[in-house]
């Protein structure tokens, strides 16, 4: 079989276009102090995510790129970079928007760079977990086998927030972390009100301290970059919006009404 | 832990602001509150004077109509037009309203609020005017 028979096509050789310029930011700390660029020229194929252009780079022209990925599909949130400027999961942003190039590929904007592509998460993994971002129950124990009903009325409370994956894009697009480091940010505070809004949840005066600092939905001015920036639609920025309303009722209720009332 | 921090920090550049209209935007708002804070003096300066008579009203208006002041002022509007119309535009996203099992939609919040804008103005406009 000829490669010029269109119709029997090797499927590893898909369809190429051409090919496209990709410069990645390198960084690599036991050589240099700053980051710096190095270009590499990719097969261009319509089929190909960012991700698969670092790949090919790492397999065949490179193979001292650090980048972190796992899932291919948008669902690990492991593979978040900047690309041509906008926090992106490079898994599912696709070379050919961006033909005919380059494409710049640089790590998560707003995190410490550990090496080339890969940043340093511990800041969102420690804030995390002060926003309690799992079920609270005010019960002892649940009885043996007793169940938490729920209505779809009511998961669909919670459910947009509920698919938030970790990918700390809406942290990269956010001008207030990057100025304030200590703002808590906009996953942490949509993860908290996943939970705050679930029916079974007991946990939102548990929550509050954290989420009415500051430091939490107050430090937010609404530049609304984090609900662009989400890949799952999570839409963190409306998340923290509803909580500062929530925050200053609940203040007004302690102010005005006597504990039994609140 | 004794090994150094071989982290880069990117630094956070002085021209950030520019990048993106969205952060523009932003920067502006930020911004607004300080124009915000200038009609608040100017509308006590307003009613000092009026309260202390014809003379010190008559001072004010010719004061308000210095073309530095018309220049300021007019700024200081536009500033605080911006104000509340991000701050509209941020309501239906704080307020979650449920009648019933009925979500009052995003859209009508945001009308409701400038419906009240625009019937307050008009009171006010007639109390004024009148
Ligand atoms: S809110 Fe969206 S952008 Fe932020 S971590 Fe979750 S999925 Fe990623
Ligand atoms: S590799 Fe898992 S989200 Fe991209």
């Amino acid at each position: 079989m000829s490669e010029t028979d269109d119709k029997h096509a090797v499927p590893d050789m898909p369809d190429t276009t051409g090919t496209i310029t990709m410069e990645v930011a390198r960084f690599r700390p036991d050589r240099e102090s700053e980051p710096s660029w190095d270009s590499y020229d990719v097969p261009l194929r319509k089929e190909w995510a960012v991700l698969d252009g670092l790949n090919h780079i790492k397999d065949q022209l490179d193979g001292t790129l650090s980048y972190r990925w796992s899932c291919r599909m948008g669902i690990c949130g492991s593979c978040g970079m900047t690309v041509n400027g906008e926090p992106k999961l490079t898994c599912s942003t696709f070379l050919t928007d961006y033909a005919p190039g380059p494409v710049r590929v640089e790590p998560l904007a707003n995190f410490p760079v550990i090496r080339d592509l890969v940043v340093d998460i511990e800041d969102f993994m420690a804030k995390l977990p002060t926003v309690k971002p799992w079920l609270v129950s005010g019960d002892e124990e649940p009885a043996e086998d007793s169940e938490y009903r729920q209505t779809p009325a009511e998961m669909d409370d919670y459910r947009r927030y509920s698919m938030c994956i970790n990918c700390m894009l809406c942290y990269s697009a956010c001008p207030v972390y990057a100025l304030d480091p200590d703002f808590i940010g906009p996953a942490a505070i949509a993860l908290a009100q996943r939970y705050n809004l679930d029916s079974r949840d007991e946990g939102n005066e548990d929550r509050r301290d954290v989420l009415a600092s500051a430091e939490g939905v107050w430090a937010c001015t609404f530049v609304g970059e984090c609900s662009v920036a989400c890949p799952k639609d999570v839409d963190p920025a409306g998340a923290i919006q509803r909580y500062k309303l929530t925050a200053a009722t609940q203040a007004v209720k302690d102010l005005l009404l006597p504990r039994g009332a609140r | 832990m004794t090994t150094a921090d071989r982290r880069y920090h990117h630094p956070v550049s002085f021209t950030w602001w520019a990048r993106k209209p969205s952060y523009l935007l932003f920067v502006l708002r930020e911004l607004s509150s300080v124009f915000v804070a200038w009609f608040v003096v100017y509308l006590l300066l307003l009613v000092a004077a009026v309260s202390s008579g014809n003379e010190s009203y008559q001072g004010f208006l010719e004061w308000s109509s210095h073309p530095l002041m018309i220049a300021l002022n007019v700024i200081a509007f536009a500033f605080v037009l911006l104000h509340a119309v991000t701050w509209f535009g941020l309501a239906p996203k704080a307020i979650v309203l449920r009648l019933g099992s009925w979500r009052v939609p995003p859209n009508l919040i945001l009308a409701a609020h400038y419906g009240a804008w625009l019937v307050i103005s008009v009171a006010v406009a007639w109390v004024i005017l009148r």
